[in-house]
């Protein structure tokens, strides 16, 4: 069963077209890793994915649900749909446990004992329990970023994005944050990765797809498609990349 | 000839003083919350309200901050009963009521500037992140962008507060029993001008000086997060 499907997506900002054509599945439980240079549409596609981005033509369904922007239909979308931004955009005026609790409890409607409980939970399998009652500004970049990471998870998603979590961070911090994706990735967690930490999308992704100008110019599993680069843009980008 | 100050006969009025200064807080507090909770939905007009909304609250707040409060006062006081009459109600508000209504709505004028601004250094990103959490558009409202925007404009918004409380002293105008209108009475019984105003001038320092430690004090309780030291590891 494909948990994302997209079918002849395009759009544009304005004049600007960012997004040409782009259709591709993924099934559940799958991770898929999105390539690509800054400007190509990584950001932009991943925002669609959840209504962010109103998409100009294209059918999307994440999760079982039709893309509708009518906006109670989008949140029940956005209820299944976890994502993770660079900028970890934790909310500073909340504590560690309040920052994740706060969906549970106003769109779940779960009680604050339940909600703490989930908080703990969720904090265990980022590995920062001892941090529940720390604001923001008192932890690292990493550990904020494993924070946001749980917040989405305690809306129990169906699907995880995320765009770039590892490139706002100091070089030994990107560690941390993708063992965490790793691990999430192993227990069946459906995930598509923008990033460019290649070693991430060798090992963890199910699949890659290179975006070249806002087009999918190259797809493929990650064995194949990193060995045996077929056109010359994703040839470049590799090098480049290294 | 000998300039002797004589408090003493003032001091037989503390009764009147005291009066004034309980009326002075209540009418201060009671309008001070008014015009902040309009300046909280007016600033959220502006910033997301429709292009009508948006020009309806831009001319209240343009009004207001342009004409001078004792006007707006006196439009209230003498207007707002003669409307109510032809509107075919038999009431007649009282001053105190009067005054609270052209407090509140002065204070909202200035608050909503003073919350837009507290709004609008809100990050585009936080809200995407809320939104991205399901949260409808009144939680985000409520719960992300309001309480970092006050926390930011804090020390601007209470500074117009405390000048708001000062600024209560004009509804003496209009016969309310406040700490302004206690000294005029005083200094009419007494013939002690300058002991009475001297008295009163003390006490609206002192009021400001408290309300000013108040507005710390509840900062470290409404804002905590802004008095932890940072601590990363
Ligand atoms: N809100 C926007 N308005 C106008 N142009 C945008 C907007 N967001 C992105 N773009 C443009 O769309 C293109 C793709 O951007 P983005 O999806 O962020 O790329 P990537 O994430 O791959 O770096 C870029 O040319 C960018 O300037
Ligand atoms: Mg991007």
């Amino acid at each position: 069963m494909s948990i994302i499907k997209i079918n002849n997506l395009s759009k544009s900002f304005g004049n600007l077209e960012v997004l040409y054509n782009i259709s591709f599945e993924l099934e559940a439980g799958e991770s898929l890793v999105l390539l690509g240079r800054s400007g190509s549409g990584k950001s932009t596609l991943l925002r669609c994915l959840n209504g962010l981005e109103r998409v100009n033509t294209g059918d999307i369904t994440v999760a079982g649900h039709k893309m509708d922007y009518e906006s109670s239909k989008l949140r029940l979308l956005r209820n299944d749909v976890g994502i993770v931004f660079q900028q970890y955009n934790l909310f500073p005026h909340l504590t560690v446990a309040a920052n994740i609790a706060l969906a549970p409890r106003l769109v779940r409607k779960v009680s604050k004992s339940d909600a703490l409980t989930l908080a703990k939970e969720v904090l265990g399998q980022v590995g920062l329990l001892e941090k529940i009652d720390a604001y923001p500004s008192q932890l690292s970049g990493g550990q904020q970023q494993r924070v946001a990471i749980a917040r989405s998870l305690a809306m129990k998603p169906k699907v995880m994005l995320f765009d770039e979590v590892t490139s706002a961070l100091d070089p030994e911090l990107t560690g941390e944050v993708l063992d965490v994706m790793e691990k999430l990735a192993k227990s069946g967690m459906a995930m598509v990765v923008v990033t460019h930490e290649m070693a991430f999308a060798k090992k963890v992704s199910d699949r890659v797809i290179f975006l070249h100008n806002g087009r999918i110019t190259e797809t493929g599993n990650p064995d194949e498609i990193f060995s045996s680069p077929k056109t010359p843009e994703f040839k470049t980008f590799l090098g480049a990349v290294g | 000839m000998d300039i002797v100050f004589q408090f003493g006969p003032v001091f037989k009025r503390m009764d009147l003083i005291i009066d004034g200064v309980t009326m002075t807080i209540q009418v201060a507090l009671l309008s001070t919350f008014l015009g902040f909770l309009i300046g909280i939905i007016c600033a959220r007009i502006r910033i997301e309200g429709s292009k009508k909304a948006k020009f309806v609250v831009a001319c209240y707040v343009e009004f207001i901050r342009n004409t001078p409060f004792l006007v707006q006062l006196f439009m209230f006081a003498f207007g707002l009963p003669q409307f109510v009459a032809l509107l075919g109600f038999n009431i007649r508000p009282s001053p105190y009521y009067l005054a609270i209504i052209a407090l509140s709505i002065n204070l909202g004028a200035y608050s909503t500037e003073i919350i837009r601004a507290g709004l609008e250094a809100i990050p585009k990103s936080q809200i995407e992140a809320a939104q991205g959490l399901a949260l409808t558009p009144f939680q985000i409202f409520s719960r992300i962008s309001l309480p970092p925007a006050i926390a930011k404009v804090y020390p601007a918004l209470s500074s117009q507060f405390i000048l708001h409380m000062l600024g209560t002293s004009v509804i003496s105008t209009i016969s309310v029993q406040e700490l302004t209108l206690s000294a005029g009475r005083i200094q009419s019984e007494t013939f002690r001008a300058f002991e009475s105003y001297f008295i009163v001038t003390a006490i609206y320092f002192a009021l400001a000086i408290a309300f000013r430690i108040i507005f710390k004090l509840a900062a470290r309780f409404a804002l905590p997060w802004l008095h932890k030291t940072t601590n990363r590891s």
